[in-house]
């Protein structure tokens, strides 16, 4: 008994620990109210899997928010709520209804893993607007939004230049699992990299992980000795394949957030999303009366992506002007990059 | 498919794998020696966290990569304490307070990374140690003596290791304390302060392990380890408690995961099935696993916490 005891006091003390620093940070910016005006502040609240500091996906839609707070005044007209790294779906889910029951006018969940919590949640509030993605998919609920991003059209310009920067016509790609947003920026940038070199040699490696740092380094590795003498990656894991790039002195390409700070000497360009594209619209629609149903995607011609290339990378200027001319091409149409099949 | 019997991809594929178990090795090693004397330590994954939180925290701050290993032994030692506490002192099951230590060690990590550095900044790593003579040779320089000082650190610990088991007197002493712990007592030796030492000692050189994994990659985010302090214990199990046979486990897992990257690259494992590609490693792990569990016997007082008169 003296055990049992003991050892329930150990878990307990080392789950309350865990459930504390572990779980995902809470954290609201802004005081509302600070104005001293009588209109309540705009509140959004946000669900992430991973740090909003992640240099990828979640701060991507973090960095958005604070953009389109700026936009509107500020912090007393615009009140950001976010619990990130909720990694695991029942946690997230359980943050989403916090949310809703505590009022905030607008609950994102970014992430495609948050799909079926928000359709069980949404019917719940009626009155509180809901977004995710990235996906397309609303359910037919009245209060659910839905945004992507068609990350095929940044790959492809970023396969364009990558294509043209080989000398040993043979490129690498290290992604996570062949699904979504993955899959459509990989395919994007194989599809760029062919139409700028018949004969260029892509070689793939889906690691089947979105965190194993060291397996994505293990990836870029094979990918070297394989000739590859240009690299590119997606999803959360790749800085791991960004440090073996640095070291062999390989130009990296990027996505989903501007990834130059974590190798200033190797990144050429990052695919950028400005998911305030789709929070400002969400925002007009809602101030019409308009709390869902409706998807956004964002892309080149709608100012959702842009290509932000590396200051301190010395990309010569043909190259450059190929990446200007294959975004006026995506944006005007003349350039298709291969899009994903309905429903996919 | 002869791309992949080329001399460069093959050196290129074998040399990952060996710094791929690098880490591994060092974690392994390290509770070979707990679970020799009786203790079984399931926190590892989240020591190897914190290990690589403090190395990489101090090679931000300072760049001095020796003061980093010195904190992460110090990180291990101090985590290494407090298993000890719970498990020897306490006797909490080992297997229940060894998953706290890991969501404590994930946790913290985590928070201290969020609340410290905030987002991933590279750090510079070890660099290759160049032997003369040896690392110029054809292809077995560039195989086995192109590494980094932690990696060759890893594989020195198989002959150490083995000599400490089995030739010193305190190897006699652990060996007895995880087989005969009564016995042990009789003889005038303190079976807590063999555990306390050996579990100190392990989660020391799982911090260690957790920092070889941080300056190889040169960065830190959430979770790092993704569960090799796990896969370090299964290979305890596979080694039979033996260094050598826990370094043919790391280096077997290592291959294998480097290999199936390679096969994956040169497009030999088709799209179609990569992810099932992906579970190969810890299936073969597995397999083996099964077959050396069947072969070799376990301590006999692993998990079996010793009171006096008890």
């Amino acid at each position: 008994m003296k055990r049992l005891s003991t050892t329930g006091i150990l878990v307990l003390v080392f789950a309350l620990v865990a459930a504390a620093c572990g779980s995902g940070g809470t954290t609201t910016t802004a005081a509302s109210g600070t104005t001293g005006a009588s209109t309540e502040p705009f509140k959004v609240a946000m669900v992430a899997p991973s740090a909003v500091t992640d240099l990828a996906f979640s701060q991507s839609m973090y960095d958005a928010l604070l953009a389109v707070q700026q936009e509107m005044g500020g912090e007393s007209a615009m009140e950001i709520a976010y619990s990130d790294n909720l990694f695991v779906v029942d946690d997230a889910a359980a943050a989403i209804r916090d949310y809703a029951d505590e009022g905030y006018d607008l609950v994102i969940a970014h992430g495609s893993q948050f799909g079926s919590s928000l359709q069980e949640i949404a019917p719940n509030y009626p009155d509180t607007s809901f977004a995710w993605g990235t996906a397309g998919e609303t359910y037919g609920q009245p209060n659910i939004f839905a945004y992507e991003a068609a990350s095929e059209e940044g790959g492809y310009v970023e396969g364009v230049m990558a294509a043209a920067l080989s000398t040993s016509g043979v490129l690498g790609v290290i992604g996570p699992i062949e699904v979504g947003d993955a899959a459509r920026y990989v395919n994007g940038f194989k599809a760029g990299a062919e139409a700028q070199s018949s004969t260029i040699d892509i070689k793939v490696n889906y690691t089947g992980s979105f965190s194993d740092t060291a397996l994505a380094a293990t990836a870029a590795n094979t990918e070297i000795a394989a000739g590859a003498d240009v690299l590119t990656g997606t999803a959360q894991m790749v800085t791991g394949a960004i440090g073996v790039a640095k070291g062999d002195n390989i130009p990296w390409f990027g996505t989903q957030a501007d990834q130059t700070q974590l190798a200033p000497s190797i990144v050429v360009a990052s695919q950028v999303y400005h998911w305030e594209v789709v929070i400002r619209q969400i925002i007009d629609l809602m101030n019409q009366g308009t709390m869902g149903a409706q998807s956004f995607v964002i892309n080149l011609a709608n100012g959702g992506e842009a290509i932000a290339y590396n200051p301190d990378y010395a990309l010569p200027d043909d190259v450059k002007q190929l990446a200007v001319d294959t975004i006026k091409g995506i944006s005007d149409g003349s350039i298709n990059p291969p899009r994903p099949a309905a429903g996919s | 498919m002869s791309e992949f019997f080329s001399a460069a991809a093959l050196v290129t594929t074998i040399g990952a794998g060996i710094r791929y178990a690098t880490s591994y090795l060092y974690a392994a090693i390290g509770e070979t020696f707990g679970q020799r004397s009786g203790v079984l330590n399931l926190g590892v994954d989240g020591i190897m966290l914190l290990g690589a939180f403090g190395a990489y925290y101090v090679v931000l701050k300072t760049g001095d990569l020796w003061l980093a290993l010195f904190v992460a032994a110090v990180v291990g030692l101090i985590m290494g304490l407090a298993m000890a506490f719970a498990s020897v002192t306490l006797q909490a099951e080992q297997g229940i307070s060894g998953i706290g230590f890991y969501l404590f060690g994930l946790g913290m990590s985590d928070l201290l990374f969020q609340k410290l550095v905030g987002t991933p900044l590279p750090i510079s790593g070890f660099p290759e140690l160049h032997i003369p003579w040896l690392s110029d040779l054809p292809i077995v320089g560039e195989l086995l003596f192109s590494h980094s000082l932690l990696v060759y650190g890893a594989f020195l610990l198989v002959p150490i290791g083995t000599y400490v088991l089995n030739n010193t007197t305190i190897g006699l002493k652990i060996r007895s304390a995880g087989e005969n712990p009564a016995a042990v007592d009789t003889l005038g030796v303190s079976v807590a302060r063999v555990r306390y030492g050996t579990v100190m000692f392990g989660s020391m050189l799982a911090a260690i392990g957790g920092a070889a994994l941080t300056t190889e990659l040169g960065i830190f985010q959430q979770n790092l380890t993704a569960g090799q302090g796990f896969i370090a214990v299964a290979l305890v199990y596979f080694g039979a408690w033996k260094p050598v046979g826990v370094m043919y486990g790391a280096l077997l897992y290592g291959l294998v995961t480097s290999v199936v990257s390679q096969l994956k690259t040169l497009g030999i494992i088709p799209r179609s099935v990569s992810d099932l590609a992906s579970m190969l490693p810890a299936v073969i792990t597995i397999l083996a696993l099964v077959i050396a569990v069947q072969r070799e016997r376990q301590p006999a007082a692993l998990t079996k916490p010793y009171e006096r008169g008890g």
